[in-house]
């Protein structure tokens, strides 16, 4: 027999926050998914919301093309604040 | 954009992150040895949760009060959860869970020696709870820092948890210890089965832990047996005081030189015995997980077809 799907779970902590990836399970479907989430990954309160995708559904940057995809960023230093010098005499900047 | 890196270039590249004290992620490319070790590792302790449930599950219908069942019967599902993550984590490296279960029930794969010594009475529980899962925290922490990103979170995760499981279980010792000379016969009994098994959680001594030296060059594991065996003995001396209870050991005293306790050395022919197959509950233990597991086909085949016909 075939595996169940794997899925990928994501849990807001509280309000206010994103949702953040705490880990993965399996199961038959989106339902089954939920309520394992729920059994999983919020035992002790640590949710207020759950999100499940199938991880086949994810579509991810590559580790091997890791610096070229950043590579534009890199060199962007005008892009941070602390690139502006500004006199230590200027408040609330 | 597909560029061949030649092999040398990658293992430059994870020695640097390895060096550095970073996370390897999934996706990045590892060692062949490094990815076998850690699927050995994290699926070795993957299986020690699931069976783990089996000693302490035997109490659950027999638990002396409401409040210990609830509290047993959370404990039990943390371990379910405690595997389920570890899973998770041992797949990331390309196993699929349906190849872990059939190298747990066919043998190929090992769980932790502990849990082939069977719970004899009530008082084991709190022994577990204590000693066990104390000694599995002195394991653990340090992996909280291991170098594979998805199993240092695991071991966040269980950590966070294992605090219960350990504070419950002394709890139910000293509850006992306030009770009758029987109960307190009970705790001492078990304190005495279970000292040895538990220092045995650690592996064996340094010299003839012949993995130990590369894991910690690659960062999975942060501490020797030893070590972490010394921390273990050092952490629960003052813990048995408080209860009340001796540790069956004529060699453990304070040696004020070394500023640690010195302690005897477990049977290791036994633990080897356990490990190779013949400790007291070796045979239920995979007897049971594989019933479970063959019990359950049907309702994985129902969910499945379930799961087609709901959503064509």
């Amino acid at each position: 027999m075939s595996e169940w799907p794997l899925y990928e779970v994501f849990v807001r902590g509280k309000r206010g926050l994103n949702h953040v990836h705490v880990g993965s399970l399996h199961a038959a479907d989106d339902a089954m998914a939920l309520h394992n989430a729920r059994d999983v990954y919020t035992r002790r309160n640590e949710g207020v919301s759950i999100w499940v995708v199938r991880a086949d559904a994810i579509a991810a940057s590559s580790p091997d093309e890791k610096d070229p995809l950043f590579a534009p960023a890199g060199d962007k230093v005008y892009r941070h604040p602390t690139f502006y010098s500004i006199p230590d005499d200027v408040p609330h900047m | 954009m597909t560029t061949t890196v030649p092999e040398d270039v990658l293992l430059q590249q994870f020695d640097a992150v390895i060096a550095r004290n970073d996370r390897i992620e999934p996706r990045d490319w590892m060692p062949e040895g490094y990815r076998k070790t850690l699927v050995r590792q994290v699926a070795q302790h993957a299986h020690s949760e699931i069976i783990g449930m089996q000693p302490e599950g035997n109490w659950l219908t027999r638990a002396p009060s409401l409040r210990r069942k609830a509290i047993l019967l959370a404990k039990v599902q943390d371990e379910a959860g405690h595997g389920l993550y570890l899973y998770s984590a041992t797949e990331t490296l390309g196993v699929s869970r349906g190849e872990l279960t059939e190298m747990l029930i066919e043998g190929r794969q090992k769980y932790s020696s502990i849990f082939n010594y069977p719970t004899l009475s009530f008082a084991d529980v709190g022994t577990i709870g204590w000693l066990v899962d104390g000694a599995a925290i002195c394991n653990q922490v340090p992996l909280c820092r291991t170098s594979y990103g998805p199993y240092g979170r695991a071991m966040i995760r269980i950590c966070k948890e294992e605090s219960f499981h350990q504070r419950q279980g002394y709890e139910l010792l000293m509850t006992m210890m306030r009770g009758t000379d029987e109960q307190r016969a009970m705790v001492q009994e078990s304190v005495d089965r279970f000292w040895w098994p538990a220092l045995m959680m650690f592996g064996p001594p340094d010299a003839d832990s012949p993995n130990t030296a590369q894991s910690m060059a690659w960062g999975i594991k942060r501490n020797t047996n030893d070590d972490l065996r010394q921390r273990f003995v050092d952490m629960t001396v003052p813990q048995a005081e408080a209860l009340g209870v001796t540790l069956p050991d004529p060699e453990l005293r304070w040696n004020e030189e070394r500023g640690a306790h010195d302690f005897g050395q477990p049977d290791w022919d036994e633990f080897m015995q356990v490990v190779q197959g013949n400790g007291p509950c070796n045979r239920q233990r995979i007897a049971h997980r594989r019933r479970a597991h063959e019990d359950g086909a049907w309702v994985r085949d129902a969910a499945t077809a379930f799961a087609a016909r709901g959503t064509s």
